[in-house]
């Protein structure tokens, strides 16, 4: 079939049946809310489906079913995603394996409804897994395997699939779908409410227990390494598809590697053949899993990272984040922002003028 | 890689002409994808969408500059759009059109699509259906098969003057 990024979401989450799902609609996840809600009115899903009045009340609602021991997803973007700060915070902490797509768009204003990776980036410290898709069948495969990890008794923790906005959620690929089979046993919430067995829920916590609780979540966060991999593995033996932590592209022989997320990390492919072509042995990473970090290793390689987001004062932050796990200097491009057009020649461009250790803003300034 | 832009008004079903295209040329066991612009458009105002088709998988999500083929839906964007824009030397155009414009350096195609949704009266809300009808003029240039037009017509659409629609356009456009 032909999807859009968006329609594939949302026919996973059909497949998965949350038992809950609370969302409120913003451009440009909208498809997916509409699409799910649609799957509710027509009886092809039995999901409970709230029609929430916020963002934060959609993240509250997921967080207060979850609890129960319910199934639930969620999704939204940007300012929608700003808005649930304080919940997302609050399911990370509480344990929840809630699955939320998230469509990337720029922060306003200026008021803008492109891709960007900002809003989520802004979110990395909450304690959700991240993981970045680049095309409708990956959006597809990754919101199934989301739901399988969130849910492993080893993280129980929620997990963010975030898609380029528009680049991705409204383009229209082709889409296989799988039979899931029992690939995503039911949930088992150890911590689900049970009235025959009340406990205390969200009680004042003193230092001692609230820091064993901080590290819970940072265990669970490196122990779900483990799961991804072995999830990843288990869907490629079942249904011939598989994504790693990031995906390589000639990068074996290449004396540089550009670094990206998202749709960019596709189209920094085509750069890498333009680039071979004159001589230049390039590769492409396009990072997958931002929330776990991978470790990853260049050795002597150059890098050149993009960015699709920024931190005021201080830089990119998947290229500060590869400074700081690495410990190598980088070219950091600042491209993409609020949608702005980059194509494979802009990336080739990038390479063949990289200034290692200099950061630029693509289209704004020269080298600075 | 082939690049197709298409060039309609809000609401006429250019972005749904784009999905039909690259459905029926995965259909033809080829890669595709399609996508609209996205900008502050609405009902009535110019809009463009795009359909890529290669043998290999597409990786590029830029949008496209230098099309191979320009589809105009609606004539009356001429006046306000270039749609000859960036098109590659010696490019194909397919016009919605009872008359041929003169295109020097272009392969220009010319077909009556709103005459052919009138006659089958296929129209949805007093506006005539040029979407799938379109495809048939594709098939005729080569772009898809003819088997997989009517195939990704029969996949999105149940209504069968769809298909009756294309197979006039394929019948009416002369190449």
């Amino acid at each position: 079939m032909v999807s859009t990024g968006n329609k594939a979401v949302a026919i996973a989450v059909k497949q998965v049946k949350p038992e809950v799902i609370a969302a409120y609609p913003i451009t440009p996840q909208t498809e997916i809310v509409e699409q799910i809600a649609e799957y509710v009115t027509t009886g092809e899903l039995k999901s409970r489906y709230i029609p929430v009045e916020s963002e934060h009340s959609a993240m509250a609602a997921c967080i207060g079913a979850s609890i129960t021991g319910a199934r639930t997803f969620t999704a939204t973007s940007s300012h929608g995603l700003l808005y649930m700060h304080e919940m997302t915070n609050w399911a990370a902490g509480a344990r929840v394996p809630i699955v939320m797509a998230n469509v990337n768009r720029a922060l306003g204003p200026g008021w803008n409804i492109w891709a960007e990776h900002t809003d989520s980036i802004q979110e990395r410290d909450t304690g959700w897994l991240q993981v970045y898709v680049s095309t409708v069948q990956e959006a597809y495969d990754t919101t199934l395997m989301a739901f399988r990890i969130a849910e492993h008794d080893d993280v129980l923790l929620p997990v963010m699939v975030n898609l380029d906005g528009f680049a991705l959620s409204h383009i229209m690929q082709s889409l296989e779908t799988i039979d899931l089979g029992d690939f995503i046993p039911p949930l088992h919430l150890p911590h689900a409410i049970d009235p025959k067995n009340p406990m205390g829920y969200g009680t004042l916590t003193g230092p001692d227990e609230y820091f064993k609780f901080r590290w819970e979540i940072e265990r669970s966060m490196r122990d779900s390494m483990k799961i991804i991999q072995a999830t990843e593995k288990e869907y490629a033996e079942r249904f011939g598809r598989t994504y790693g932590f990031t995906e390589d592209y000639r990068c074996d022989d290449a004396k540089v590697v550009i670094v990206s997320m998202g749709t960019l990390g596709k189209e920094a492919e085509v750069s890498v053949d333009v680039l071979r072509k004159e001589g230049i042995k390039a590769g492409s990473m396009r990072l997958r899993w931002f929330r776990p970090f991978p470790k990853l290793d260049f050795g002597s390689k150059d890098v050149v990272v993009i960015d699709r987001d920024y931190s005021f004062g201080f830089g990119g932050v998947l290229a500060n984040s590869i400074r700081a796990k690495c410990g190598i200097p980088v070219y950091s491009v600042i491209a993409g922002l609020g949608g702005q057009e980059v194509t494979y020649d802009d990336i080739a461009g990038f390479v063949r003028d990289r200034r290692i250790g200099d950061e630029l803003w693509f289209g704004v300034e020269p080298n600075v | 890689m082939f690049e197709v832009r298409i060039h309609s008004r809000g609401g006429q079903g250019g972005v749904t002409a784009a999905r039909l295209l690259a459905l029926a040329a995965i259909r033809d066991r080829k890669y595709a994808s399609a996508f609209p612009f996205y900008g502050a458009e609405r009902r009535g105002a110019p809009v463009v969408s795009f359909v890529r088709i290669d043998d290999k998988p597409i990786k590029v999500y830029s949008q496209i500059r230098e099309p191979d083929l320009v589809i105009v839906l609606d004539s009356s964007v001429m006046d306000v759009v270039d749609v000859l824009h960036g098109l590659k030397k010696g490019g194909t155009v397919v016009i919605n059109s009872a008359h041929k414009p003169n295109f020097p350096g272009y392969k220009t195609y010319n077909v009556d699509l709103t005459d052919i949704a009138l006659k089958a009266n296929l129209v949805v809300a007093g506006s005539p259906i040029l979407n799938t009808p379109v495809l048939g003029a594709l098939a005729k240039l080569g772009l898809i098969t003819a088997a997989s037009a009517k195939k990704a017509i029969a996949e999105m659409f149940t209504d069968e003057r769809n298909i009756k629609a294309a197979d006039a356009a394929f019948q009416e456009m002369v190449i």
